[in-house]
């Protein structure tokens, strides 16, 4: 839905961050939101009331329509975390799940 | 100019105050219900809604077990489950100790005569409770014991009750009671009202209405404290407690968590705000973490701490004023009033229309706190 | 615990503005901001931005922030970034969590610079995938610096919507068509007010009307007028459906829609303490009731910039700096020498101010910009619409009762984006003014917290 303007700067400001096991590319110091606005599906989870899919709303931390799991962290707003290289990324579908090992 | 009216005023449109005048209403009478604010705007809609027969003092375990028959049957009396689960209540034991103390509670109940509260292991007490952390070592459980929905309940009883032409009026303050030719004069800041009873059931401010009659008594108040975490798919069907802390735990049926137990906050009696403690809380949080440290990363969504009158020795106050012939108390559940919904107000209604109650409720006598 | 003389919520313009006056007198200053760098809304990513050809399309008053920032780092202010507030009680108490973890702070006072958000303006398919806010994408402009792949539509109102159509078309996006929900204006008023501004800021209004131009020419298609907004699709946008000032249906294929009907108040944090607010007509906002000062109606808090009343940038720079006098004054720590600054504050908040009552008006929100027909959802986290709201205001008296019943206001967000729809929809079934709707009460915590760093705090000793 977005596209990067500075397209190619390679090397040491680009990272790698697992979105539900696919390894997607990433600039250091941006958002989990602002990533997935550039991937073809650009919709973060479904919703706990009716599974309806959601996307980053407001991109400021005030509509939370943009929970997504951060592994070991929780369910986070995606538009308030900062990508960091390895960092696994979930679509949450429905309501969270917690299991007693984790 | 001429007063209004009706047979009995209801002071408090709490859920006490619903179940007594739809009661009253049942047995023939005209009744009016007056709410300062709004229906359930205190305890009843700040409730975390247990229904629990586990663990009560030993002068409510009667009262408690014939409302816990009304609440499996609560569709009978308002025509709705109430979002009622009779999934159980459990109290953990952390270590032998504990377990030695519920235990002791076991013995002490069925000495009584009842046998609502059973004492499980550690098995039993995973299988009903698969999230428990695994160094809980068994725990009491009353089986038919569970929770409701709050605001489906107030909307219930209030539904009900309406329907059998209850007059509720809200936003109306009672502000004085004067005795008046064999019945009352009920002084509120819209009016005066005639009428022949009044209940008294204006929960933390039951206090206040005591004393318009010159009958003051020794009360105090609680703010407790409950919070609530995001949605989560079903992780547990009872409604667990400690024997070592200070913890109310369950799931509502939206897949939130609801986490209290008692922790306070503070209150203001005279503008009703009340203030949430979070640093008091944390201990709430720290409990419940203990006991499913599966929850650790959940977000805590919303908190607040909700008021209710609460007399030394934590039981309410039901029955006749003992100095205003007329008046009749129920008020003061001391954070346990919910469960009792179902049950006080007939009796207090049946004290109004018959003088007297099958059920024996002279521990709640207002005589034991007069000043 | 940590006791600094102040506290302040938020480093944008207005919470850097006050810090840079409050520490320089000698005060302990601690502000804290969710962001990972200082800025706020205007200046976000300016640090990174300044000297990049990025940074100069963003344009001249994105530019000047660079000092502020500046100033504000060698202020000596303590700053903690990525920390984000999450309660303050009325004893000024104040609970955070950042990368330390979570801590309790006892300031002697507080200063609210929370800023603004985009006015919740509920649309149908408001909810979708591809709906965004114009805000939302000048973030994404801004840091990393992305832009809509394919030329964008646009609709709403507001000055931010031209600022964002002018910077995108600088960097080389494209606007396919802006859909403008503005009533038609009254012009009589406006005109009047317009005189008044351009006397004295005349170089402001120029430059809204020169983005106003630019886009006319630039857009693929300018629409006036337009009604009935909705966008279309099951699982993400797929078009936008709208009604022309003279009655057509239009309909256009899109997978993306930026929506945005102005900026209100950050009111949260100070209605959860308890401070008076009102309702606003001219901004169609709550506002808090402050002083000349900055003060609200609780002890020890105050408010600036656009969390005290929508004002732009330079308003807040100025809010912040006259907070700040008056809390060293309060605290008996006003250096000698500062007689004249409040004067020079009040001077240049009054020119910053001048064009307002001619922005509001002209970017006055369409009248039903918070009643949506039934169908529509309104509150975003519980999936409730008009009707279900309707359906329970029959049998409910105000906002928290309707909470109560429906669960409006009750999800993650916690009202932030369904407070406007449900106090609005009392006032119309009510026929009551918005001023006498009280909205939801605020529970706590502000934002949502892990219950783990909750827990944490039951380490930490008990507060006297
Ligand atoms: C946070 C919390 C959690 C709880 N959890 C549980 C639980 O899990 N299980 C359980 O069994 N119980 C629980 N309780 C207790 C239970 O909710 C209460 O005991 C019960 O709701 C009390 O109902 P009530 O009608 O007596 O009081 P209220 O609901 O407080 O009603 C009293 C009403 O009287 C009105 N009033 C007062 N004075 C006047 C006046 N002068 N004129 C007009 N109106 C007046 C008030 O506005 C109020 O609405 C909890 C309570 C709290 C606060
Ligand atoms: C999305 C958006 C984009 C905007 N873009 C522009 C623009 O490009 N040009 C322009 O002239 N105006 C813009 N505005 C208007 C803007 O509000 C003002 O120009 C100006 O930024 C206001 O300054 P401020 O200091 O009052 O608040 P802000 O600049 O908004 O700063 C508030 C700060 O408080 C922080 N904060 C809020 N709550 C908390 C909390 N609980 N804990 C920790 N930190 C918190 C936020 O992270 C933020 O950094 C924008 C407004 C919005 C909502
Ligand atoms: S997109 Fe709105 S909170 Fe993240």
């Amino acid at each position: 839905m977005f596209r990067l303007l500075e397209q190619g700067r390679s090397g040491e400001d680009a990272v790698t961050i697992d979105l539900d096991g696919q390894p997607v590319r990433a600039r250091a110091g941006e958002t989990v939101a602002s990533v997935l606005m550039r991937e073809a599906e650009a919709w973060c989870r479904a919703t706990p009331v009716s599974q309806a899919r959601r996307a980053p709303y407001c991109m400021m931390g005030v509509c939370f329509d943009c929970l997504m799991l951060v592994e070991g962290e929780g369910l986070l707003r995606a538009c308030q975390t900062y990508v960091r290289d390895g960092m696994k990324i979930r679509r949450q579908i429905g309501a969270r799940h917690v299991v007693p090992s984790c | 100019m001429m007063a209004s009216q009706a047979t009995t005023a209801v002071i408090g449109g709490g859920l006490h105050g619903l179940a007594c005048a739809l009661a009253l209403a049942v047995r023939g009478q005209d009744v009016v219900v007056f709410e300062r604010s709004w229906v359930g705007r205190r305890a009843s809609g700040a409730t975390a809604a247990g229904v629990r027969t586990l663990g009560r003092d030993p002068a409510e375990i009667a009262l408690s077990l014939v409302a816990l028959e009304r609440w499996h049957r609560i569709a009978d009396l308002v025509g709705d489950d109430c979002g009622f689960h009779g999934s159980g209540q459990i109290k953990v034991a952390e270590n032998p100790a504990e377990m030695e103390s519920l235990a002791e509670r076991a013995r002490l109940t069925r000495d009584m005569g009842f046998d609502h509260e059973e004492l499980i292991d550690a098995a039993e007490l995973r299988r009903l409770v698969p999230m428990i952390s695994p160094h809980c070592v068994g725990g009491l459980v009353a089986r038919r014991d569970g929770a409701a929905d709050p605001h489906r309940t107030i909307a219930a009883f209030r539904r009900t009750a309406e329907g059998c032409g209850v007059t509720i009026r809200e936003g109306i303050a009672v502000t004085a009671l004067e005795p008046d030719a064999g019945g009352w004069r009920v002084v509120t800041d819209a009016g005066t009202w005639q009428v022949r009873h009044v209940v008294n059931a204006a929960g933390a401010w039951g206090g206040h209405v005591c004393r318009m009659i010159g009958e003051p008594i020794r009360f105090g108040y609680k703010a407790s404290m409950v919070f609530v975490t995001e949605r989560l798919t079903p992780m547990i069907r009872p409604v667990v407690s400690a024997a070592g802390r200070t913890l109310s735990f369950k799931q509502s049926s939206q897949g939130t968590l609801v986490i209290g137990g008692g922790l306070q906050g503070s209150a203001d009696l005279k503008t009703g705000v009340t203030q949430v403690d979070f640093h008091a809380l944390a201990k709430g949080a720290q409990s419940a973490r203990a006991l499913f440290p599966a929850i650790g990363t959940v977000q805590v969504v919303r908190a607040w701490a909700g008021l209710e009158g609460a007399p030394a020795d934590l039981l309410p106050v039901i029955g006749p004023s003992v100095r205003a012939p007329g008046i009749f108390h129920m008020f003061g559940f001391s954070g346990h009033g919910f469960e009792l919904v179902p049950v006080v107000g007939e009796i207090v209604a049946d004290w109004i229309t018959r003088g007297r109650s099958s059920h024996d409720i002279g521990a709640f006598d207002v005589a034991r706190l007069s000043l | 615990m940590l006791k600094p003389d102040l506290l302040i919520v938020g480093a944008g313009p207005a919470g850097m503005s006050a810090a840079v006056v409050a520490a320089r007198a000698g005060l302990s200053v601690m502000v804290v901001d969710e962001q990972p760098t200082p800025g706020g809304q205007i200046w976000r990513g300016i640090e990174a931005n300044a000297g990049t050809a990025r940074g100069r399309a963003l344009g001249a008053p994105y530019l000047s922030g660079l000092a502020t920032v500046r100033a504000f780092r060698e202020s000596g202010a303590v700053y903690w970034p990525s920390t984000r507030v999450w309660q303050i009680e009325p004893t000024l108490r104040t609970y955070v969590t950042g990368p330390d973890g979570t801590l309790m702070i006892q300031p002697s006072a507080i200063l609210i610079a929370t800023g603004a958000q985009e006015r919740p303006a509920p649309f149908r398919g408001w909810t979708l995938p591809g709906v965004m806010t114009v805000g939302a994408a000048q973030i994404l402009l801004k840091a990393p610096g992305t832009v809509p792949a394919a030329p964008v539509w646009i609709a709403g109102c507001g000055p931010l919507a031209l600022l964002y159509a002018h910077q995108l078309v600088r960097l080389g996006g494209a606007v396919a068509g802006f859909l403008d929900t503005r009533m038609p204006a009254p012009l009589a008023g406006a005109a009047r007010l317009a005189a008044g501004a351009v006397l004295r800021s005349g170089r402001e209004l120029a430059k809204g009307a020169y983005w106003y131009a630019d886009l006319h020419r630039r857009a693929g298609r300018y629409v006036r007028g337009v009604v009935d907004l909705q966008a279309l699709g099951t699982d993400r946008v797929e078009g936008v459906r709208y009604r022309t000032a003279d009655g057509r249906v239009e309909e256009v294929e899109t997978s993306l829609l930026l929506i945005h009907e102005g900026v209100v108040p950050e009111l949260h944090t100070a209605r959860s303490l308890g401070c008076q607010t009102r309702w606003h007509a001219g901004q169609a906002a709550y506002v808090p009731v402050l002083n000349e000062w900055g003060e609200s109606s609780v002890p020890g808090i105050l408010v600036a910039g656009d969390a005290a009343g929508i004002g732009g940038a330079e308003a807040a720079i100025q809010r912040g700096r006259l907070a700040a006098l008056r809390i060293l004054s309060r605290l008996g720590r006003l250096p000698a020498g500062q007689e004249g600054a409040e004067a020079a504050c009040r001077k240049a908040l009054a020119r910053a101010l001048a064009p307002r009552a001619f922005l509001d008006r002209i970017f006055m929100p369409r009248e039903n910009v918070f009643l949506p027909d039934d169908d529509t959802i309104v509150c975003r986290c519980e999936e409730l619409r008009v009707r279900d709201l309707r359906g329970a205001l029959s049998c409910s008296v105000g906002a928290n009762q309707l909470k109560a019943f429906t669960r409006a206001g009750m999800g993650p967000c916690q009202g932030r984006q369904c407070a406007y729809t449900v106090a609005s929809l009392i006032a119309n079934v009510e026929a009551r003014p918005m001023g006498d709707v009280e909205p939801f009460r605020v529970r706590p915590p502000l934002k949502p917290v892990r219950l783990c760093d909750v827990a944490s705090l039951a380490e930490e000793a008990a507060p006297p």
